[in-house]
């Protein structure tokens, strides 16, 4: 006879998985409305989506640092509190974005916000979690839908996105569960806490060192998968090409901002038990990812593509921080996350703007650098606030990114990686030219003949939302202050 | 008024928002009375300075990031308060001389913004704020010389751009490092000057620490071997962007090194004299020979400019109070002189849109109040007694004879390499037979060309003659400063040679 398990409802602390619940739950509300009552505005579920993300992130606000819950899967610590943060505030600045004035037809399905709740749900699980197996099932909701996001997008290329990066996906959680079940067979755990003290005993056995090269390059693979790092950022440019422009913009920063949570919370373990070789593994990828990507953007022809370069080696850029280990280089790792999230979501949201139904540029290309030529002259407004953004991801100061740079740079030069900050240095420098080149494509060249429509779908919405991040991006200076104090407390108390 | 530094920052980049609002036609007089205000301000910024104090003076320090050490913290001493007005100065002359047509709005707005970041540069007393005011400035000049250059202008302005930028981002580096090592001392952040001077670093970290500063200031200068983007910039640029470019924003770089380098590694600087010596007697003699193979008004001027340039880097590193007494006034009298080079070849580039000396010859007979200013022009670049050429460059020779007098002398053939060169052009523009019959009826000077430069023939014969009011503050700051790095040295050989230096002075 088994002993019955008496489970009481108190040591649970649901109070932990409300978040992720009030996600599900407003999805599983927008599908049963729209079994009821067919043919809603999409404005309807926009607005609704706005409302359950706000009392999302207003669950996320009363949550107390450091609390474990269900079974102690559930771990809330700070970052796990910012980073949720962040991600909520991505996601209520990027869901406007569907009220263009141009209907594409896939923000006029409710599956779309349904699914897009059902995704932030699991990056909540991600970044919530230091189990494995959860942390498995957040990537996995998350990256499902994802895919299906992309492949909704009206363009041949976008199915040809959606099937590369779910290919690409599915390999990446191939070798995340890989790496994970070394772990497993090495610790007999999957909680990671737990992990750290069975290996803290046995790091000094002759065969466990080999084990563990073996499992985290495993996981590194899954990770740099998932945050485009070289050479797994292949997939990058394609896909971010065929999703439309502000969906390429929130996958820039939203799932790269819930690994680099997961892979702070694995390989953070293995640099603090002095697993060196982790850490130089770490920063050989992130310096490689940072020049490469950086060349391959100075040689695009389309925007687009050039952003989604760049967004690379900004992944790049913020994974030297992570290798850093230590609170400065985490801290940075949220600030620079949390200022480029209104920097390029902004950026994209440009692109977005100047969207055609059909290519009238470029055969190939939606967003050709000609497109953009003269733009002072036929929409100054416009011309002035895609050149901040861009002066601002080249780090030009005192726009938002440059102080993210300087916080990361000086995190490197703190550890005694100066070579490292030199290093990060020239590469913005680099970076500096393709920002530069469109920026001499809007302002210093001529307009292309017979065309006065770049600015073509533009709507109030739309413009609210730029507006928004271009107050963050000039105005950066005067809330540096708050940010980075708040951050930082929040890292250090969860001991990062 | 206190905050008055502020207002001097700020007063143009409010002014330049609300130019978005005033209407095409009357931006031109909007952009002049802005600037008019602005150098009135910045007169009024040295009537209530105290010319006797060597300290920083109107400091204001308002918390930024105080987690991270950042503060709005801005004051003038006796280096920089001239510099300051000669930026508003050469901004309204700049602008009253200018003659451009097309897109004036656009371009009286870049040059308000431009002011903004250039005097913001020359108060700034925290790092970072330097750094946000020295960065951004390059973001209208690219615009201005993007946009209103000559046929290859977007290559001379994406190039000027990335140089800068570059060298700058090695400077940064060097800044946070010398933050950590304030931070790992004292246990607070800091990017305050006047904090980082209190700080003794090891001798090797200064060394490495000038070499990351060097590489920010140096290209900015430009010095050999980093000068090559400055013919393109301005061969390229408009006459407002080369004036502006020459005459305050190339001050930037040597002002950092008498701000930072200087004061912050003093033994390192030492260390370095020879290395600097070298570089700046190539660059002086080598621009110099390359100005005399030129045949493009234009590039001589350019050339020229760099070559001066050569003596006062040459005169910061003498490390003692002529040489860098000199080389601050030098600065001013090169700002001056070299922008009203480029204003008088404006003058003539506006009239036959061609800059060749080969297409003129006795414009002398046509134009003769155009021959007489840019007959003075050429006398205060060369460097003739009684003009304001002279003071700086003397000094800064006579500075340097203390240290090296082989480096001087090969330095002071800058004074006879120039002569030829600009003799050369002179005669060959101005002398002769009018051999080129679209020159014959070219009109003289008119009424606006005259306001802008008139003035600064002025200045050039009065501080030619009779420099002091302006050389006592400047000379009381650099001799607080060669204090200050004496008391500072760690290595004998740097105190010796800072010692010396103090000596010779005194004995006089």
């Amino acid at each position: 006879m088994l002993e019955p398990i008496n489970v009481s409802l108190a040591s649970l602390n649901l109070v932990t998985l409300s978040p992720m619940l009030i996600a599900i739950a407003g999805g599983l509300i927008i599908l049963i409305i729209d079994l009821f009552k067919d043919g809603l505005h999409k404005s309807l579920y926009v607005m609704m989506t706005i409302l359950i993300l706000f009392v999302d992130f207003g669950s996320v606000m009363g949550l107390n640092v450091n609390e474990r819950g269900f079974f102690d899967v559930m771990l809330i610590d700070g970052v796990a509190i910012i980073s949720q943060l962040l991600i909520l505030a991505a996601s209520i600045l990027f869901i406007p974005l569907a009220l263009t004035s141009k209907r594409f037809h896939e923000y006029s399905y409710p599956e779309f916000f349904a699914l897009f709740l059902f995704m932030i749900a699991g990056f909540q699980f991600m970044v919530a979690s230091d189990n494995l197996v959860l942390i498995f099932v957040g990537i996995e909701t998350a990256s499902l839908s994802l895919y299906t996001l992309i492949a909704l997008h009206n363009r041949n290329n976008s199915y040809e996105a959606a099937v590369k990066y779910f290919t690409m996906g599915a390999l990446a959680a191939g070798f995340f569960v890989m790496g994970s079940a070394i772990i497993y067979a090495l610790t007999g755990s999957i909680e990671l806490y737990q992990v750290a003290d069975v290996l803290q005993d046995r790091i000094n056995e002759p065969a466990v060192m080999g084990t563990i090269l073996g499992g985290s390059i495993f996981l590194l693979a899954a990770f740099a998968f998932k945050l485009s790092l070289f050479p797994f950022h292949t997939w990058t440019p394609d896909v971010y090409e065929g999703a439309s422009a502000p969906l390429a913009g929130y996958m820039s920063i939203v799932p790269k901002i819930a690994v680099f949570v997961v892979a702070m919370r694995i390989f953070g373990m293995y640099i603090d038990l002095g697993v060196e070789w982790v850490r130089i593994l770490i920063l050989i990828l992130a310096v490689l990812t940072m020049t490469l990507s950086n060349m391959m953007a100075l040689v695009q022809q389309d925007v687009k593509r050039m952003l989604a370069y760049s967004s690379i080696s900004h992944a790049g850029f913020v994974m030297a921080a992570l290798a850093l280990d230590t609170t400065k280089g985490n801290t940075g790792i949220f600030l620079y996350y949390g200022l480029f999230m209104f920097t390029n979501l902004g950026a994209f949201a440009m692109l977005w703007i100047s969207r055609h139904k059909n290519r009238i540029f470029h055969e190939r290309y939606d967003h050709p650098y000609e497109k953009f030529a003269g733009l002072v002259k036929i929409m100054p407004m416009g011309a002035v606030v895609m050149g901040l953004f861009m002066l601002s991801l080249a780090g030009v100061p005192p726009f938002s990114i440059f102080w993210g740079k300087i916080y990361i740079m000086s995190a490197a030069v703190d550890a005694g990686y100066i070579w490292l900050a030199v290093v990060m240095g020239l590469n913005s420098a680099i970076a500096a030219f393709y920002y530069l080149k469109l920026i001499v494509y809007m302002f210093l060249y001529d307009p292309v003949e017979n065309d006065n429509t770049v600015y073509y779908n533009a709507s109030k919405p739309l413009m609210t939302i730029i507006g928004i991040a271009v107050a963050a991006t000039v105005g950066s200076v005067f809330f540096m202050q708050p940010l980075i104090s708040y951050i930082f407390y929040m890292v250090s108390a969860s001991g990062y | 008024m206190d905050n008055i530094l502020s207002v001097l920052i700020f007063f143009p980049a409010v002014a330049g928002l609300l130019g978005f609002v005033v209407d095409k036609s009357s931006a031109r007089v909007y952009g002049i009375s802005v600037a008019t205000v602005e150098l009135l301000l910045a007169i009024w910024l040295w009537m209530s300075f105290d010319g006797t104090n060597a300290g920083m003076q109107f400091v204001e320090l308002i918390p930024l990031v105080p987690d991270f050490g950042i503060n709005y913290y801005v004051g003038v001493d006796g280096i920089s308060l001239f510099i300051v007005i000669m930026a508003a100065l050469m901004t309204l002359l700049g602008m009253i001389g200018m003659n451009i047509e097309k897109d004036v709005k656009n371009m009286i707005i870049s040059l308000l913004f431009l002011e903004m970041t250039m005097i913001g540069v020359f108060v700034a007393l925290d790092a970072i704020v330097f750094y946000l005011f020295w960065e951004l400035s390059l973001v209208p000049m690219l615009y201005i010389i993007g946009a209103w250059g000559g046929p290859r202008r977007i290559y001379a302005s994406i190039k000027f751009f990335l140089y800068t930028f570059t060298g700058s981002l090695i400077m940064l580096v060097g800044m946070l490092f010398i933050a950590y090592l304030y931070y790992s001392v004292s246990g607070v952040w800091s990017f305050s000057i006047t904090d980082w001077y209190a700080l003794v670093l090891p001798v090797n970290y200064q060394i490495w620490l000038f070499m990351a500063f060097f590489a920010g200031f140096a290209i900015k200068v430009p010095m050999f071997p980093f000068h090559t983007w400055l013919p393109y910039a301005h061969g390229q640029a408009p006459t407002i962007g080369s004036v502006i470019l020459a005459a305050v924003l190339l001050k930037m770089g040597t002002y950092g090194f008498i701000r930072f380098s200087l004061p912050l590694f003093p033994d390192a600087s030492v260390m370095m004299i020879p290395f600097m010596t070298v570089l700046a007697v190539i660059m002086i003699i080598y621009t110099a020979m390359v100005a005399y193979a030129q045949e493009d008004m234009k590039q001589v001027i350019a050339y020229s400019s760099v070559s001066h340039m050569g003596v006062i880097v040459l005169g910061t590193f003498a490390m003692n109070a002529e040489g860098i007494s000199g080389s601050v006034f030098l600065m001013l009298s090169h700002g001056i002189v070299s922008g009203a080079l480029f204003m008088l070849v404006g003058v003539i580039y506006d009239r036959r849109h061609t800059k060749e000396m080969s297409e003129f010859g006795g414009l002398a007979a046509v134009m003769p109040k155009y021959a007489v200013i840019f007959g003075i022009m050429l006398m205060a670049s060369v460097g003739l007694p009684l003009t304001i050429g002279f003071v700086g460059e003397f000094l800064v020779l006579l500075g340097f004879y203390q240290v090296s007098p082989v480096a001087t002398v090969l330095a002071g053939t800058t004074i006879i390499i120039g002569a030829m060169y600009m003799l050369r052009l002179f005669k060959r523009t101005f002398f002769g037979p009018i051999t080129n019959e679209a020159n014959r009826n070219l009109p003289d000077l008119n009424a606006r060309e005259m306001t802008a430069l008139v003035p600064l023939v002025i200045i050039v014969v009065w501080l030619g003659v009779y420099p002091k009011p302006v050389l006592a503050p400047i000379d009381t700051s650099v001799k607080a400063l060669l204090n200050f790095m004496e008391e500072k040295a760690q290595t004998p050989e740097a105190k010796e040679t800072i010692i010396l230096s103090k000596q010779t002075k005194e004995a006089e």
